[in-house]
């Protein structure tokens, strides 16, 4: 995740505070917030994820006038390249998140202007039972403040399956 | 409230009840604000015949930041100093989730929690750790 200008808003912190189902006015409310240790509106602790919004190139965002692998009149918009894929293919069987670390230097606060750099880490291989061979990578991800002060450190680590992962029971769904 | 470290002692348990009957609607509005809007976790033709999936499946980050909201009702705002996680296995629509955080250390105005999330078959969904600042 890489963000030149990551703007931190008030309405963007209280929509997502919304989907993680969390009502704390700290999030939401100027006043309340003011009144509270915080002393005005914070994001919630995972809100830097949301720097997404502000990657040009966060491939996992539809762009204008741009192929998108999702279902439209067809399964999927992307044609597979013919021998290509394996796992779910499609760009789908592929990437899931293992693990997410934060570690917070200060809270992160609406007003805020941050800056998201990303650095690669390790890669790893690993067996796995139910979803074939697992392909590891790690990325830390630092976010600056307008001074350049270090505010979150993040350090993902994503996983690629050779096929989708096996349920162990039915889907309930 | 934050947490005093003399009301706190090692094995010390809160737990949170983070949703009941997760529904696909907040796995979209969770797309919508965080902007991973990766198929798989809202287009269910996609991801049940292109990627081979049973049904689409909440973001792992849903959980975290679900299981975050269990972690700042009890240390406070803005007390966090590291919170970290694995995703253990996947959550569904449906799925009814209870967070537990174990106090395994208390010191030098530091609190560290074992951080765990469950499903209603009590599947461990996600594992973790936080730490806090407590006065």
């Amino acid at each position: 995740m890489a963000a030149k200008r990551f703007p931190v808003e008030a309405s963007h912190i209280l929509m997502f505070a919304r989907s993680v189902g969390d009502d704390n006015p700290v999030y939401s409310d100027e006043e309340a917030a003011k009144k509270t240790e915080a002393g005005g509106i914070i994001a919630p602790p995972t809100f830097v994820q949301s720097s997404a919004q502000f990657d040009p190139d966060y491939f996992l965002r539809p762009k204008i006038g741009q192929p998108w692998f999702g279902s439209g009149k067809n399964p999927t918009g992307i044609t597979r390249a013919p021998g290509g894929g394996g796992g779910g293919g499609g760009g789908g069987g592929g990437g899931l998140h293992a693990e997410q670390h934060y570690e917070y230097h200060r809270a992160v606060r609406a007003g805020d202007v941050l800056t998201a750099t990303t650095f690669p880490g390790k890669t790893w291989e690993k067996e796995g039972k139910r979803s074939g061979k697992l392909v590891f990578s790690e990325s830390v991800t630092e976010y600056r403040d307008q001074n350049g002060e270090l505010v979150v450190t993040a350090r993902g680590v994503g996983v690629r399956t050779e096929r989708p992962v096996e349920q162990p029971a039915p889907a309930k769904a | 409230m934050p947490l005093k470290a003399s009301d706190l002692k090692v094995g010390d348990v809160h737990t949170a009840r983070l949703v009941e009957d997760l529904k696909r609607t907040q796995i979209v509005q969770y797309a919508g604000a965080s902007g991973d809007y990766n198929p798989l976790h809202t287009d269910e033709i996609f991801t049940t015949q292109v990627a081979g999936y049973p049904s689409v499946f909440a973001h792992g980050m849903l959980t975290m930041g679900m299981t975050g909201k269990m972690l700042t009702d009890y240390v406070g705002d803005a007390r966090l100093t590291k919170y970290g996680v694995r995703f253990t296995s996947q959550v569904w629509p449906g799925d009814t989730l209870d967070s537990t955080a174990t106090v395994t250390e208390v010191g030098g105005g530091i609190a560290k929690f074992d951080v765990k999330t469950v499903n209603q078959n009590g599947v461990e969904v996600l594992s973790g750790y936080a730490e806090a600042r407590v006065d």
